[in-house]
């Protein structure tokens, strides 16, 4: 399990946030929601070493992160990128580069590492694509090839970011479900996300970062009656229940229950 | 999308390894028997073998042919593989020798030679090995101490090599019959190669590019980008400086041999991933392989075609090479590739 206790994060000196205690649990989608620039993307690449902390403590199972090697945390955490670069490589061999952390020097891999990674990307849906170069898919079937790697990788926590950026609405509904699935087999699934209505909608407990901390943190539910959601976005959050359950929706900035910048700020 | 692209032996790597390797040894051969005076094969195997060794044959394939075909199959593949790993390495699929100092460092010291020693023939590809090292250097050092990310290497890569142009202008300028030891060199060419001038080159080569095949796996994860690769547990820095040395040796050791011939290392390996697009050793064995089958075939080519005058095979490459450069971009139009 992934702990971070009091921990501080940003670039060079200045910290984006600071004094953020959360733990990533198995079984549990944690979604880390703010406005732009508060900082959820630099919390979550800084959790598993991959930039400097600023302070306060991260644990992985236990040992503090700075005790471990790279190749011992990513055996541990996996990490799925926002920046979507696109390798001249196959969807297959991608898969196959999440056993990378298990091998040493020259990293030939073996049958084994074949094996779990044609299942990781049969998980997901995407067993017709193996062969296929990456250039010629479409950005939802990169995401989940990307996740297939991810899960290839075998490893208790599973982080996000941000995997449903320019996706459209049923590739977004498509790796939510997959990160459920994830969920429901007993991994910590660890999610960056901007969309708020998609992150109240499929997260076990949100994290809301804002104005450089933890502002509120707890089911979505709770999230939405305390109301610091609405103060961190600056809009105005509707729910209605429907045959599908509880729903989130945003009202209209004219709309007639707008909240005005200084109620926001109060 | 395309009829020649969809077929089998051309999906799988291994097969297109083969058959690149195939055409290789046939290019080689039809390299070593053609020229001013036509060898038969038999001809070619006898002396090979040792049998006659007082004949004109022997000594136009020993002395002439051989080393000739050997600097080609060299240096093409070396030229390739350097071309390979740095389009992978940054990201960037324009990237060749050039972008990393190699050209720049190499004409500047191969002018200043032509200048002090006009006379020495041995001293034109040391000053080349010497000066694509020395650029290199120069431009990775830079680019590690301003953070070493893909765009600090290219910016520094521009930088250094436009300082390093001046000072070739400035070198010419001042010795005026440098010039033309210098345009031999930069227009690139295999003719006056020797079997002993091959040897470094060879030994530098034989290290390097098998390095670079046991670090295809590494290459591969680097290409993903640095947060993946460094998630993937891959020490991004310290590889990425390692691959790019090794691009560096093998561009240094091809430019000694033929010269400023780079436009190989940009269309083989583009070329190669037209037909083949899977990542790992076999990609970049087939853009070495490819690298070779270019540069003889030109070479070949270059001999031939106006017989008994002769081209440099640096324009037979850029004359051929830039319009089947456009044909292959033109082939993929239409289809869904952002590579």
């Amino acid at each position: 399990m992934l702990e971070l206790q009091e921990m501080s994060a940003g670039y060079r000196a200045t910290a984006v946030v600071s004094g953020v205690s959360l733990r990533f649990v198995p079984g549990r989608i944690l979604v880390l929601a703010g406005p732009n620039g508060c900082g959820k993307s630099t919390l979550l690449r800084t959790a598993l070493g991959l930039q400097p902390r600023l302070g306060g403590r991260i644990l992985l199972d236990g040992v503090e992160l700075s005790a471990l090697s790279p190749r011992q945390i990513a055996q541990r955490a996996a990490f799925m990128a926002q920046s979507r670069s696109v390798p001249n490589i196959t969807a297959g061999r991608l898969v196959l580069h999440g056993r990378f952390p298990y091998l040493s020097y020259p990293r030939r891999y073996q049958k084994r590492d074949r094996e779990t990674a044609r299942r990781a990307l049969e998980w997901v849906g995407g067993a017709g694509l193996a062969d296929r170069p990456l250039t010629e898919l479409s950005g939802g079937q990169r995401q989940k090839i990307y996740l297939a790697m991810a899960l290839a990788q075998d490893t208790e926590t599973i982080l996000m970011d941000e995997p449903t950026t320019f996706l459209d609405v049923r590739h977004q509904l498509e790796v939510m479900a997959l990160a459920r699935k994830l969920a429901e087999e007993g991994r910590a699934v660890g999610i960056v996300l901007h969309d708020l209505c998609l992150a109240l909608r499929y997260a076990d407990r949100i994290a809301l970062l804002h104005g450089g901390g933890l502002l509120d943190y707890g089911p979505p539910e709770a999230l939405y009656e305390r109301g610091l959601l609405e103060k961190a976005f600056g809009v105005s959050l509707g729910r209605v229940r429907t045959e599908d359950g509880v729903q989130y929706y945003y009202r209209p900035l004219s709309g007639r229950g707008i909240i005005s910048e200084d109620k926001v700020r109060k | 999308m395309n009829s020649w692209r969809t077929s089998c032996i051309l999906k799988r790597p291994a097969g297109l390894c083969l058959l690149l390797a195939l055409l290789t040894v046939l290019a080689a051969l039809a390299g070593i028997c053609a020229g001013s005076v036509p060898l038969s094969l038999r001809d070619v195997a006898e002396t090979l073998r040792g049998r006659q060794t007082d004949t004109a044959a022997y000594r136009i394939v020993l002395y002439t042919r051989l080393p000739r075909v050997l600097a080609g199959l060299l240096a093409g593949a070396a030229l390739a593989a350097s071309g390979a790993l740095l389009q992978a390495v940054l990201a960037n699929s324009l990237a060749s020798p050039g972008v990393i100092g190699v050209n720049a460092g190499a004409g500047l010291l191969v002018s200043l030679s032509c200048a002090l020693f006009p006379a020495s023939a041995w001293t034109v590809p040391l000053a080349a090995f010497l000066g694509a090292a020395l650029g290199v250097l120069l431009v990775l050092s830079i680019s590690e101490a301003a953070g070493a990310s893909r765009i600090s290497l290219a910016l520094t890569g521009v930088a250094v090599s436009s300082v390093f142009s001046a000072g070739i202008d400035a070198v010419v300028t001042f010795f005026p019959d440098a010039l033309n030891g210098y345009s031999d060199f930069r227009v690139g060419g295999l003719s006056g190669v020797t079997l002993p001038r091959l040897v470094p080159a060879a030994w530098v080569i034989g290290i390097a590019l098998p390095a670079a095949l046991s670090l295809a796996a590494q290459l591969d994860v680097l290409s993903l980008g640095s947060e993946t690769a460094q998630s993937l547990g891959l020490p991004v820095r310290r590889t990425r400086v390692l691959l790019l040395l090794l691009a560096a040796a093998l561009a240094g050791a091809a430019v000694g041999v033929s010269g400023l011939l780079g436009f190989v290392g940009l269309i083989a390996p583009q070329a190669v991933r037209r037909l083949q697009n899977g990542g790992g050793a076999f990609q970049l064995l087939a853009s070495a392989l490819g690298g070779a089958l270019l540069l003889t075939l030109c070479d070949l080519l270059s001999r031939t075609l106006f017989s008994p005058y002769e081209l440099p095979v640096g324009v037979v490459m850029s004359l051929l090479g830039g319009p089947f450069f456009i044909w292959l971009l033109y082939r993929q139009r239409g289809g869904r590739t952002h590579a």
